[in-house]
């Protein structure tokens, strides 16, 4: 019996939300009195599969072979498979990225087993692993209960905390790859990675984001609320009124539409607070406004407000954090 | 070569939060129920692409008996059929007997020309799953695009699309038939013009029930307990101050003692 615990990498980096993931399996599997095994899957795994021991996999599992350098659909499936066969898993868990929120539910249809797709949170209750996911938009909590053998779960990230590596090492076992490029259908013909050195969403401690509060100057509010989020350390976020009017890219985009965010921080600054903006970043720990108008629904959710134009109270927050974080 | 668009009818966005329990778990929902805004971008692309290759479109959408709002909508925008999966045909089980219900109803669009390409939203705003196109490929055997930004070029049996992930983005060539969730990026969905309004109310939509479908009962998990999450009641606190500055420096005190910077 097995927790089987996916590892998404790109070019042998591990994404950092697959070892809240581990640990938190780690911790269930101690309850379920069953073992941690890591999947990794792609051409250079040798030391993300390292990490895993580091951050509490009992057995790792790895796939290598340079038709898995990049992810697809079919090869990842059948050597998950064969993983979960392997194993003998009782759980097959995913981060919910886009690839891992795919592959969590190929595996779980092909294995004709119960999925929580994006839950936020894994327990134990009689012996059995339970989830928990939003419905309804975050508007309507539930609790999941697999009824099949395999239970299959894709993760929201930063539903755990992150835990600290320790020194464990260990022998990495080798799965096969088992279909040639040429069984592989899909071919990538090329491929662009995202500007190295932006924060994704998703991984952010902290985002700042702006709205339609700048207005009278969009490309200088932007300037501005993109030189907070620099000095932060944070990821640059937006509603999607500003995104419609043009003055960011949709990949900002916060709320319904857009990206579903838990930071420790969110500071939203010339954003009103409608509810499709609120169902993206409802759940950060903690808000913080920035708008002109004190009647905003924003002040609703968040912690802190400070009633102020955008434009000289950002570059104000800029300088003072500077100042403080030097 | 025809395509097949899935779309949901979803409650209006704006009500999700009025959702009850009750409505949630009876699945009798008092909401103004509309078309999945995620599928609007799937319903642009089908249109396109029939401009692009000449290929016939369906929408295909299982919901309650006369839930037709979202695929007469579908017609306005300026698909050219439509077609009602009962939802009784999934017998209240889970996403893969969904999926199965709507393989079976894509094969059997298929009986007047072969549907090749199967394109679906990104996520419903009710299931919040994006699970189910995963199923209809696995239940088809048919390859599984996700998040895709454009679709380049139909070719030769093959189709070539662009995809993005977290980490970037890449163009995958892929043989047909392909089921391909769509992103938002993919395009601009169109408004229903006044005609196709006018054309899709006079539509008759054709049903399809569990005499026409079967599909082996799947309940691989349950939803219980379901709740509203409560929503921390946090008083907002309003930093003072005579200056930004002092409001910029109050706010940074908070910010630090709270340990989030
Ligand atoms: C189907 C659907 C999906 C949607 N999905 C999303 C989504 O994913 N994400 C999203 O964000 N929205 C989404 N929306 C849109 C949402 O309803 C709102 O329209 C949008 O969030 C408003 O953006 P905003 O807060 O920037 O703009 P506004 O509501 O116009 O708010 C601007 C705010 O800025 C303040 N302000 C103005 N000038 C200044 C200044 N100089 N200094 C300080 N404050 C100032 C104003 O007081 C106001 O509160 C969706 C809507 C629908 C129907
Ligand atoms: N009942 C349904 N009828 C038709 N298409 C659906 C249905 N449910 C889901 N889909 C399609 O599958 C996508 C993902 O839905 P979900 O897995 O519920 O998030 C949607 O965007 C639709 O394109």
């Amino acid at each position: 019996m097995t927790i089987l615990v996916w590892i998404e990498q790109n070019d042998g980096q591990a994404v950092s939300n697959c070892w809240e993931l581990l640990a938190k399996a780690r911790a269930l599997g101690q309850e379920l009195d069953t073992e941690v095994a890591a999947l990794l899957i792609g051409s250079d795994v040798e030391e993300a599969a390292q990490q895993a021991f580091a951050y509490g996999a009992g057995r790792v599992l790895a796939a290598t072979d340079s038709s898995l350098a990049r992810f697809r659909l079919q090869p990842f499936v059948e050597i998950a498979e064969q993983a979960v066969e392997r194993t003998g898993a009782v759980a097959f868990l995913a981060n919910a990225s886009i690839r891992g929120g795919v592959l969590a539910a190929t595996v779980a249809c092909r294995q004709n087993a119960g999925i929580a797709a994006s839950a936020t949170d894994l327990w134990v209750e009689d012996g059995k692993l339970v989830a928990a996911r939003v419905i309804y938009s975050g508007n309507i909590r539930a609790r999941i209960q697999f009824e099949s053998h395999l239970a299959v779960a894709s993760v929201r990230p930063r539903s755990f905390p992150m835990p600290e590596a320790s020194e464990r090492t260990g022998t990495v076992e080798t799965l096969d790859a088992t279909l040639n490029e040429d069984d592989i259908r899909q071919k990538i013909t090329d491929f662009r990675a995202a500007e190295a050195g932006e924060i994704s969403l998703t991984d952010a401690h902290i985002i700042v984001s702006g709205g339609r509060g700048v207005a009278a100057d969009p490309q200088k509010g932007f300037e501005l609320v993109g030189e907070l989020a620099q000095t932060l350390g944070a990821a640059l976020g937006a509603s999607r009124a500003a995104v419609d009017a043009g003055y960011i890219p949709y990949k900002h985009q916060v709320g319904q539409t857009g990206k579903t965010v838990k930071p420790d921080l969110y500071v939203a600054c010339g954003i009103s607070g409608a509810i499709q903006h609120l169902a993206g970043m409802g759940n950060s720990k903690i808000i913080v406004a920035v708008n002109k108008d004190p009647n905003a629904p924003i002040f609703e959710r968040a912690k802190y407000g400070i009633v102020d134009d955008l434009f000289t109270t950002v570059p104000a927050l800029t300088a003072e954090f500077s100042k403080r974080l030097k | 070569m025809n395509i097949a668009v899935l779309i949901k009818q979803t409650p209006d966005t704006a009500e999700l939060p009025k959702i009850s329990v009750e409505e949630a778990r009876s699945g009798e929902l008092r909401a103004t129920m509309v078309l999945n805004p995620w599928d609007e971008f799937a319903v642009e692309e089908a249109i396109d692409l029939s401009y692009r290759f000449g290929c016939k479109t369906t929408a295909v959408s299982m919901g309650r008996a006369g839930e037709t709002d979202a695929l007469k909508h579908a017609l306005a925008m300026g698909v050219e059929n439509a077609l009602l999966v009962d939802e009784e045909v999934a017998g209240g089980g889970d996403e893969w007997a969904a999926a199965d219900a709507l393989a079976a109803a894509v094969t059997r669009v298929g009986e007047e020309g072969d549907v090749e390409l199967v394109l679906t939203g990104k996520m419903s705003v009710d299931g919040n799953s994006g699970v189910i196109y995963a199923g209809v490929a696995c239940k088809l055997g048919w390859d599984l695009l996700v998040n895709v930004t454009r679709i380049v070029d139909i070719a030769d049996g093959k189709l070539i699309a662009e995809q993005a992930f977290e980490g970037g983005q890449e163009t995958v060539e892929v043989p047909m038939p392909v089921v391909i969730s769509v992103a938002k990026e993919i395009n601009e969905p169109r408004y229903p013009s006044f005609m196709g309004i006018r054309k899709a109310s006079r539509a008759a939509i054709p049903v399809l029930g569990s005499a026409d479908i079967h599909v082996a009962a799947s309940s691989t998990a349950r939803w219980t307990d379901l709740e509203k999450p409560e929503v921390e009641q946090v008083q907002v606190r309003i930093i003072e101050g005579d200056s930004v500055e002092e409001k910029a420096a109050r706010l940074a005190d908070v910010l630090m003692a709270e340990k989030v910077i």
